[in-house]
């Protein structure tokens, strides 16, 4: 067989159990892809060695006919997950340097379904980005292309470096990790799918905090089908993680029927927004009718409180990372800033932490520490609690009415160019994360199932919203638009 | 429940130059749980190890590391609160306090500032027999101790030692209703005693494992009253805090010199700064730390790794079902049961160990008689070579043989001294001693007639000396003693000495 790294996870699956291939021609044909891919900067630490070891040893149980579920299947881990002695920087310079002695839950419960680790992915630091350009390793690009225009173009962020090796078929699926959309809008970008669990399904132990209330890990992969099988292996209760939900694991992949009927989708009017690009809504009225055509019954909802949400996000977010991001402080690991003769303490974290953090991250500090403040708390902090309880209702208020899932696009527009977003007010490259937030601020599951091209032939994603915990479900339907979408395209090979 | 009648003790006034003052004193004391594991992290809480080695990576903040509650430390902090007949709230839930310091490695502390464990309870302070002062606990919360930088080992760095970082702490805050130095000295050993009653802080001042943070203000007579009317604050003065006391006397000494510092300030017509304050017990002063606009700003908000703590009514009913019977409770016990004065039952339940031995002791026995062996012999005794009760050489067992030889009239005080000294430095059985060395005490009356008759023969002039003057009995029962070697029933001696001599 050849190009073996452009198989999905469930593709390769069954051809390593009907002995077609082995887990080592796979990961070698991976670790080819990813030599010859370094233009991308999509993977920023390689282990060879290890995904080796580690697809020689699902052989070995692929032969005694005991391979767990993603045995010898090649991924790429998000830099922003610890991983036991590889580089975990969380795409920052304060990381420099770090060899975490511990694995992230999710990356061990990867590893213990026999997937096999190719290395660390590209990120926006500590998760902060819409474009992975804040990334200390500079950024990774997307293998898709506007038509002939050779520009550069982000795969999105944070998780850009797992949305653009899995779209350039480096490996055959990546975790990511989605704090305000950082998983789905990276997949509507290089056509992949991308879900975001419900908050407490995925362990966080072990996993870089960026804001913990909001963040969760998820799989990137190639089909609807790879998703639920890597969301499967990664998530389960972890007594390590006080918000992990001790619930059982439902068996994703068995739930994707396809059959979608007698579902109801809502169509909710507040993201229907100003000066939206006539090709997102039109991607999302052929969503609205594929999913008709499947049988689903389709309703108009309201959910007030939207257009709220990208404020409270980007109030509880910041504050939550602020705190988070104080044990960086250069005095147990990670870069420590060369200090002057007679500089103290302080001296140390104001430069350890001016040199280490990126402006994105350094703004976010600020923003989080001025609206956690005395004097500014209620009127910040507090409010965006406040209005994030009445997104949380809003959702709540629909299901109870009925609506098994909701249908808005991922992103406001196609994937624009590196550097294009540079001297914009940071608040332009906020608005990507406009039809995202909601989803993380209500703790709900989302999934991102590319739907489309739009004129320039880059990749258009719809997003799919469904009930807590309801997975299963959310994939059943996300697998229906995707088998009627019947998206095939892929960037053309120019790296 | 129990029903104490006291007084409040006498608010102490101090003298200014120009009026007379009072003093009004809230306290938080911070009180490490007695537990195994830390209040987050199954790291080891034991005090002494190497430097970093009860470190695990949740308290060394490494990236991604979440905290997990430990169950023991909301079980200890629950009985503390029953234990202060406190209410016990079944929600609470952890803050974040932020700020940057080496020895804090998450920079930010996880506490309990908007919804703590405990609520409102109080605790009576016994100022002497019948006086005692009810300080009212406003709150006790949870919370994760620091770590410890040192910064005299090395002239260019400063080290930090990470062992006691996340430790359990409970903060005990009281209202402001300790009025003198006595009281906030006698307020902290009461905690003291009922934690280590409960055995949910051991209460090791030296180790740090209890201290203090105490907020003092002084006010003319009569704006306490005001305030109590009210609970409005502004009829106090205004407070500073004085950080981190942990020894009984150092409290008193930092609240009389800041009460004085106060006191010139107000009366030289300045005016007294809310600041954080230290006490040099070198110099005997308290000193700046940091004022109020210095003060940090701790920007505490709902800690978003762990969820709000809920517990169950049913398993607060267990604990509280199983609660050791407390100080007050046993003191009035002792009283009741024993007979004994209000300051004997004190110094014996001042400890459970104390209290502990002197009911073995008593047990069956004479209880005023058994309290008075135990304070006076055995304390002073083992005081005199600085020994801890648990290290007496003297078992209750021991200690009640000798007593039980007493209260049959087997030996006198005189020989039970002499008994208790061979039992403590030598050990064995008291009543085995006393036989087998013949210091049994005489009891034959007719063996004490014929010692009293040698006497009274040899001793004519004393004779009608006694019968002038009654009270010359007493040297007639000195000669009988000397002449039995102190073994003759001193009683039997003294009717028969009475008798013979026609008193």
């Amino acid at each position: 067989m050849t190009d073996l790294n452009t198989l999905g996870l469930a593709e390769a699956r069954d051809a390593l159990r009907a002995g077609e291939t082995t887990a080592v021609e796979l990961t070698e044909s991976c670790l080819k892809a990813i030599d010859a891919a370094d233009a991308l900067n999509a993977f920023v630490h390689k282990t060879p060695e290890i995904a080796m070891e580690r697809a020689a040893a699902a052989d070995v149980r692929l032969r005694a006919g005991d391979a767990p579920a993603m045995c010898g299947l090649p991924i790429g881990i998000k830099d922003l997950f610890c991983t036991r002695g590889v580089p975990s920087q969380a795409g920052s310079r304060i990381l420099q340097g770090f060899l975490p002695e511990y694995e992230s839950t999710v990356s061990q419960n990867l590893a213990d379904a026999g997937a096999v680790m190719l290395g660390k992915l590209n990120m926006d630091e500590f998760a902060m980005g819409s474009s992975n350009e804040t990334s200390t390793y500079g950024n990774a690009i997307s293998p898709w292309r506007r038509g002939n225009d050779d520009a550069a173009l982000t795969p999105g962020g944070s998780s850009g470096g797992s949305a653009a090796a899995v779209a350039a078929d480096l490996c055959l699926a990546a975790t990511g990790t989605d704090t305000g959309g950082s998983i789905r809008q990276p997949a509507a970008f290089t056509g992949t799918v991308g879900i975001k669990p419900t908050y407490g399904r995925c362990s966080r132990w072990g996993i870089v905090a960026f804001a913990s209330s909001l963040d969760q890990a998820g799989p990137m992969t190639k089909s609807v089908r790879d998703a639920a099988i890597m969301l499967e292996a990664m998530c389960g209760h972890d007594p390590k993680d006080s918000t992990s939900a001790d619930l059982p694991v439902p068996d994703f992949e068995a739930m994707l029927s396809g059959d979608i009927k007698g579902k109801t989708i809502g169509i909710p009017r507040e993201y229907r927004m100003d000066g939206m690009p006539g090709e997102i809504e039109t991607l999302w009225s052929q969503g609205t009718d594929m999913l008709r055509d499947a049988g689903a019954k389709i309703v108009d909802i309201s959910l007030p409180h939207t257009k709220y949400a990208l404020p409270a996000y980007y109030v509880i977010a910041p504050a939550e990372a602020s705190s988070n991001l104080a044990r960086y402080d250069g005095v147990r690991y990670g870069h420590r800033a060369k200090l002057a003769q007679g500089d103290g303490i302080t001296e140390m974290y104001e430069k350890t932490r001016a040199e280490g953090f990126g402006h994105e991250v350094q703004r976010r500090i600020m923003v989080g520490t001025y609206v956690l403040s005395a004097g500014f708390y209620d009127a910040y902090y507090n409010r965006a609690r406040k209005v994030r309880t009445l997104i949380k209702r809003d959702f709540e208020n629909v299901f109870a009415e009925g609506v098994d899932a909701i249908l808005t696009p991922a992103t406001p527009s196609a994937a624009f160019g590196l550097g294009e977003m540079t001297d914009a007010d940071p608040v332009q490259m906020y608005l990507n994360d406009v039809f995202t937030v909601t989803v993380n601020l209500a703790g709900l599951p989302g999934i991102s199932v590319p739907t489309g091209l739009d004129s320039q032939g880059l990749p258009l994603g719809l997003q799919l919203i469904g009930r807590p915990w309801e997975e299963g479900d959310l994939l059943n339907t996300a697998y229906a638009l995707e088998s009627a979408a019947g998206f095939v395209a892929k960037p053309g090979k120019w790296w | 429940m129990l029903d104490l009648s006291y007084t409040a003790p006498k608010v102490k006034t101090i003298a200014g130059a120009k009026h007379d003052w009072e003093l009004v004193i809230g306290m938080e004391v911070h009180a490490q749980v007695s537990s195994n594991a830390k209040l987050f992290s199954g790291a080891s809480t034991q005090f002494g190890a190497e430097p970093n080695s009860n470190v695990s990576f949740v308290d060394a903040a490494m990236p991604g590391m979440l905290p997990v509650i430990n169950e023991y430390c909301v079980e200890q902090a629950v009985r503390t609160g029953l234990g202060l007949k406190a209410q016990i709230n079944l929600v609470s839930a952890f803050d974040r306090k932020n700020y940057f310091y080496p020895d804090l490695p998450q920079g930010y502390q996880i506490s309990q500032l908007y919804h703590p464990i405990v609520g409102e309870g109080e605790v009576l302070v016994e100022m002497g027999e019948g006086v005692a002062r009810l300080v009212r606990i406003e709150r006790i919360h949870m919370e994760q101790d620091a770590g410890k930088s040192i910064h005299d080992m090395d002239p260019n760095m400063s080290f930090v030692d990470l062992n006691r970082t996340g430790v359990a702490l409970m903060e005990i805050v009281s209202r402001p209703d300790i009025r003198g130095p006595e009281e906030a000295a006698a307020y902290v050993t009461k905690l003291r005693q009922i934690l280590r009653y409960l055995g949910t802080c051991d209460g090791n001042m030296q180790n740090g494992n209890l201290r203090a943070d105490v907020n003092v203000s002084i006010c003319r007579p009569g704006q306490y009253e005001k305030y109590q009317e009210t609970q409005d604050f502004s009829h106090l003065g205004t407070r500073c805090e004085i950080k981190n006391m942990n020894s009984m006397r150092f409290i008193q000494q930092a609240i009389e010199v800041e009460a004085k510092r106060q006191i010139a300030i107000l009366e030289s017509g300045g005016e007294v700064m809310q600041e954080t304050r230290l006490y040099d017990p070198d110099k005997g002063e308290t000193r700046s730390m940091r004022s109020k606009e210095e003060a940090h700003d701790y920007r505490y908000f709902p800690d978003p790794d762990l969820l709000p703590l809920e517990i169950e009514q049913g398993w607060v009913d267990d604990i509280a079902a199983n609660l050791p019977e407390l100080p007050d409770e046993k003191k009035a016990r002792f009283i009741k049961e024993f007979g004994l004065s209000d300051y004997d039952a004190s110094v014996l339940t001042a400890d459970l160990d104390s209290a502990a031995y002197f009911e073995a002791v008593a047990e069956g026995r004479d209880g005023k008689l058994a309290a008075n062996w135990v304070i006076n012999e055995l304390f002073g005794r083992l005081k005199k070579e600085d020994h801890d009760i648990t290290e007496s050489p003297v078992s209750p067992a021991q200690l009640g043989g000798i007593i039980g030889l007493i209260s049959k009239g087997d030996i006198s005080g005189k020989i039970a001294k002499e008994l208790f000294e061979i039992v403590y430095t030598e050990g064995g059985d008291p009543v085995e001693i006393v036989e087998t060395r013949g210091m049994k005490q005489v009891t034959d009356t007719g063996a004490i007639e014929t010692a009293v008759d040698e006497i009274i023969a040899a001793n004519p002039a004393q004779v009608e000396k006694a019968k002038v003057n009654p009270k010359l009995a007493g040297w007639f029962v000195g000669q009988v003693m000397k002449a039995t070697g102190g073994k003759a029933n001193p009683a039997a001696v003294n009717q028969i000495v009475q008798a013979k001599l026609g008193l």
